[in-house]
């Protein structure tokens, strides 16, 4: 317990992802089988359900710390976190930590705690706490709690591992999909270095391209080029061989599970295919915001209601590879031939999910500029420019392929109020921003994606530091922090006090170099609004 | 009879005339110790502790008519007794312990009972009534052991060095950097210390306090001199470009509040050195005791919850609503002001 209590700890004091791939790595160089079998699915974000009711938990841990109820509400409400404040609670044992396994304390210390009467949970409950130490208090009473999360991504397990066992990452992500039992066997195959399963299913790496920066008549005749939009969404590779299915996204993770309407249509490919697209959540032939696919990343199981409210669809690019051949040093004009025909042969169902991105027709470059007006209102953030010629390159190539992104409208506006999620220990991640109008500053939108995780945390203690007033999870704070908001899109709004509201709006950046009487205007906002419309 | 009390200008002494720690500009005022939510400047005359003297001054600009008293002598301010009395909390700390008439009323400032190498030891006052602070007030705030906290710190700087990384902590420029330095074990690497530090730390030296030797981060020409090295600097300096010069570094920030682990999240740093200078739940209650007081006034941080759970002991307890933030997570920036150079060329 005590090792795997210090990986957590490791995990939880730094936010290098160096440092963290190097804590689990240390872990798993020493860790027995058994116990590496079970540190792998807690740091996959898998968990048992609850063992132990928490109201129980806390009555327990009161009545040993000898605090009252009031007080004891009083310190968790302080901490916002019952297996957190119960370890700080408990009385300071003489116990060095358990030198226990691991499996030991999940397999005969925890699990059987659920088929026990309730006076002997809690003899078996306050024992476990007389032998761990202070973190280990806090991991245990995670577990028997149901909520036991270590904050780490599974592509970071995925690359320690692959560290620790020398095997390459595609497979150790693989074989860590679908359903397993931690125990010493699956830890063993997970290791093993006989590697059949490791070509089906590696992906390419993907073609990317750059930003254009010079004027589009040098790219040459437009009768060269193709153009498609460019998709807000998840960059994806779709593959089917030898009878099986593999969906990965650029970031190299292996996302099957997460959109199982892409995997199961891809059972309709023929064996031996490679599809380049983009996943997006798509509803009524019509694309959603990113927002609503972010619903669906954040989570480890994707529910019924989530499928219904926003399904999603792969719109394919590019082929790959047909029946097993690389098709990638083919011409962009004859993969993509290959890819409507395999497209359009699929099953009506399949088509739905599995369609491809239509090309835009322009005679001229000046056509396509102004079709290219157009993006923000299809939702798309502009072209993707390729050459018909082009392969199917690796990187980030100059030359072929460009991406031709309209500008987002932006203004630059004061954070007025934040908003944490209730317990004093959250963060401040929710900004209300507000722009002059008649020397006031009147609120416009609201924003919360955009910042990096250590911005949210200087923001956060900004904003603790300079509350005005508090009213529930929401602080005004000083007038002092200016940022450039980015959005799609801007009406006319009785509902607001400014008069109008934005689409998507989002932080993209921080103007730290900005004074608040240099943000922007009302009036200028409204201008933008009539050249919009 | 009440003879301390809350008023506009900060807790008021009415037969002797005197305020303690004022915030407000008066005519005399008697200071716990010099963090600047206790010392302000621009008050006629002060009564500070000769061993806190030096400290006083550089806060003070060396404005006013600065007099002292060391410990446990007896000032009498228009009739009334004044001593001051070690409370533990930083160098020159004092409890001001008042009699009148034979009442003896006793205002802690902020105390710590836990050993500290550079400050005199807590001392329990005997009195009627005892003003106590409450910054961690809380029974989820226990301090760790300072052997086993700095034998902790000790292994992470060389871990560090063994990494070729300095070692970054933010603390209190006033105490906390001077008790770190004092405590931790300074054959491990050479210590370099921020501006704000460097000038407090000079002061100590001064009041004869000894401390391992320091250098002055801005003195560094060759910024490889920070590998391996410790540097201390006020929380302010946190994510700000000033700590770009060590190359690669892992910080740790020593707080009280980095107990919880949302507060260690939340000040992404690499390390939470739970160190305070503040009496624990523990200490607080031991060292409310130890008064033998009758009454008891709490101000300063969890106010209510120590008031509530005195009371459900038995013991007479009210709260006093003071100004002092100190400690408080708000006050981690502001309490950081760099002290100013004026007057003591
Ligand atoms: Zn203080
Ligand atoms: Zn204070």
């Amino acid at each position: 317990m005590k090792n795997f209590s210090d990986l957590y700890l490791a995990l939880d004091q730094t936010n290098k992802t160096n440092e963290k791939v190097e804590a689990i790595v240390k872990y798993f160089q020493t860790a027995d089988a058994a116990d590496a079998a079970w540190a792998i699915y807690f740091l996959s974000g898998r968990k048992p359900r609850q063992i132990i009711k928490t109201a129980k938990l806390r009555e327990w841990a009161a009545e040993i710390s000898e605090v009252p109820d009031w007080l004891f509400e009083v310190s968790y409400d302080a901490v916002g976190d019952l297996a957190e404040t119960i370890a700080l609670l408990l009385p300071d044992t003489n116990a060095e930590g358990s030198n226990l396994p691991l499996a030991f304390w999940v397999e005969n210390r925890t699990m059987p705690l659920r088929e026990m009467t309730e006076d002997d949970q809690r003899e078996a409950v306050v024992q476990a706490w007389n032998e761990l130490d202070a973190n280990e208090r806090f991991i245990w009473n995670k577990l028997v709690t149901g909520s036991f999360r270590v904050g780490v991504s599974q592509s970071l397990v995925v690359r320690a591992l692959a560290q620790v066992s020398g095997i390459e990452k595609e497979i150790i992500a693989h074989r860590l999909m679908g359903t397993w039992s931690p125990n010493t066997d699956f830890y063993l195959n997970l290791l093993e270095a006989s590697a059949e399963d490791a070509d089906l299913s590696r992906p390419f790496p993907f073609h990317l391209a750059h930003q254009l920066d010079f004027p589009l008549e040098e790219l040459g005749e437009i009768s060269d080029w193709q153009a498609e939009w460019k998709w807000d969404g998840i960059r994806a590779q779709l593959i089917r061989r030898g009878g099986e299915s593999f969906l990965w996204s650029r970031g190299e993770d292996l996302v099957s599970e997460r959109f199982p309407e892409i995997t199961e249509a891809s059972f309709s490919l023929p064996d031996g295919t490679v599809l380049d697209g983009e996943i997006l959540p798509w509803k009524d032939s019509k694309v959603l915001p990113f927002a609503q696919l972010q619903r669906r990343i954040g989570r480890k199981t994707i529910g019924k209601k989530l499928l219904e409210e926003v399904p999603v669809v792969l719109l394919c690019y590019d082929l790959l590879e047909l029946g097993g051949e690389d098709f990638r040093q083919k011409e962009l004009q004859i993969r993509r031939a290959e890819l409507i025909k395999i497209l359009e042969k699929l099953p009506g169902e399949a088509q739905k999910t599995l369609q491809f991105s239509p090309v835009v027709k322009a005679a001229s470059w000046e056509e396509l500029t102004k079709i290219r007006d157009e993006s923000r209102s299809r939702k798309v953030e502009g072209f993707m420019l390729k050459r018909l010629a082009s392969p199917f390159r690796v990187g980030r190539p100059r030359g072929d392929w460009w991406k031709w992104k309209i500008e987002p409208l932006t203004v630059d506006a004061v954070m007025i109020y934040a908003r944490g999620t209730g317990k004093r220990a959250s963060l401040y991640t929710d900004y209300t921003f507000a722009v002059w109008n008649n020397g006031e500053l009147v609120p416009f939108a609201k924003a919360y994606s955009g910042l990096t995780d250590k911005e949210i945390r200087r923001v956060d203690r900004f904003v603790r530091d300079n509350t005005i007033e508090t009213f529930g999870p929401v602080r005004s704070v000083k007038a002092k922090l200016v940022f450039e908001l980015g959005f799609e899109g801007i009406q006319k709004s009785s509902r607001h006090k400014s008069g109008v509201a934005v689409r998507f709006p989002r932080i993209l950046r921080w103007r730290d170099d900005k004074k608040i009487e240099d943000a922007d205007t009302l009036d200028a906002i409204h201008r933008m609004l009539e050249a919009e419309n | 009879m009440r003879l301390i009390k809350p008023t506009e200008r900060g807790l008021y002494v009415e037969p002797g005339d005197f305020y303690i720690d004022p915030w407000l500009p008066v005519e005399r005022a008697v200071l716990t110790h010099a963090h600047a939510d206790h010392t302000y400047r621009g008050s006629k005359n002060y009564l500070v502790s000769k061993e806190g003297e030096r400290l006083f001054r550089t806060r003070l600009w060396n404005e006013g008519n600065i007099e002292t008293a060391s410990y446990g002598e007896t000032k009498k301010l228009n009739g009334v007794k004044v001593s001051l009395h070690p409370a533990g909390h930083v160098l020159g700390s004092a409890q001001v312990r008042v009699e009148y008439k034979g009442e003896v009323w006793v205002a802690s400032g902020d105390y710590k009972l836990t050993y500290d190498p550079t400050c005199a030891a807590f001392e329990p006052v005997k009195c009627h009534a005892f003003i106590t602070e409450a910054t961690f007030g809380l029974p989820i705030y226990r301090w760790t052991k300072p052997e086993i906290l700095f034998e902790e710190v000790n292994e992470w700087w060389r871990g560090n060095v063994e990494k070729g990384k300095a070692t970054v902590i933010f603390a209190y420029s006033l105490g906390k950097a001077q008790r770190i330095m004092k405590s931790v074990d300074a054959s491990i690497g050479k210590i370099f210390t921020h501006g704000a530090v460097e000038r407090l730390t000079r002061d100590y030296r001064e009041m004869g306090v000894e401390l391992p030797p320091t250098r002055y981060v801005g003195e560094v020409e060759n910024r490889k001199d920070f590998a391996g090295s410790l540097i201390i600097a006020p929380p302010s300096a946190q994510d700000t470009p000033w700590t770009r010069r060590f190359g690669a570094h892992s910080t740790g920030f020593a707080s009280g509040w980095m107990r919880i682990r949302g507060a260690r999240r939340r000040r992404a740093v690499d390390r939470g050195i739970i160190l305070s200078d503040h009496a624990d739940w523990d200490e607080l209650l031991t060292a409310i005791n130890a008064t033998e007081a009758e009454q008891i006034w709490v101000t300063h941080g969890s106010i209510e919850t120590v008031v509530k759970y005195l009371k459900s002991i038995g013991k007479e307890a009210r709260p006093l609503e003071t100004k002092f933030v100190g400690d408080a997570p708000e006050a981690e920036i502001s309490d950081e002001k760099e002290p100013d150079n004026h007057n003591l060329q």
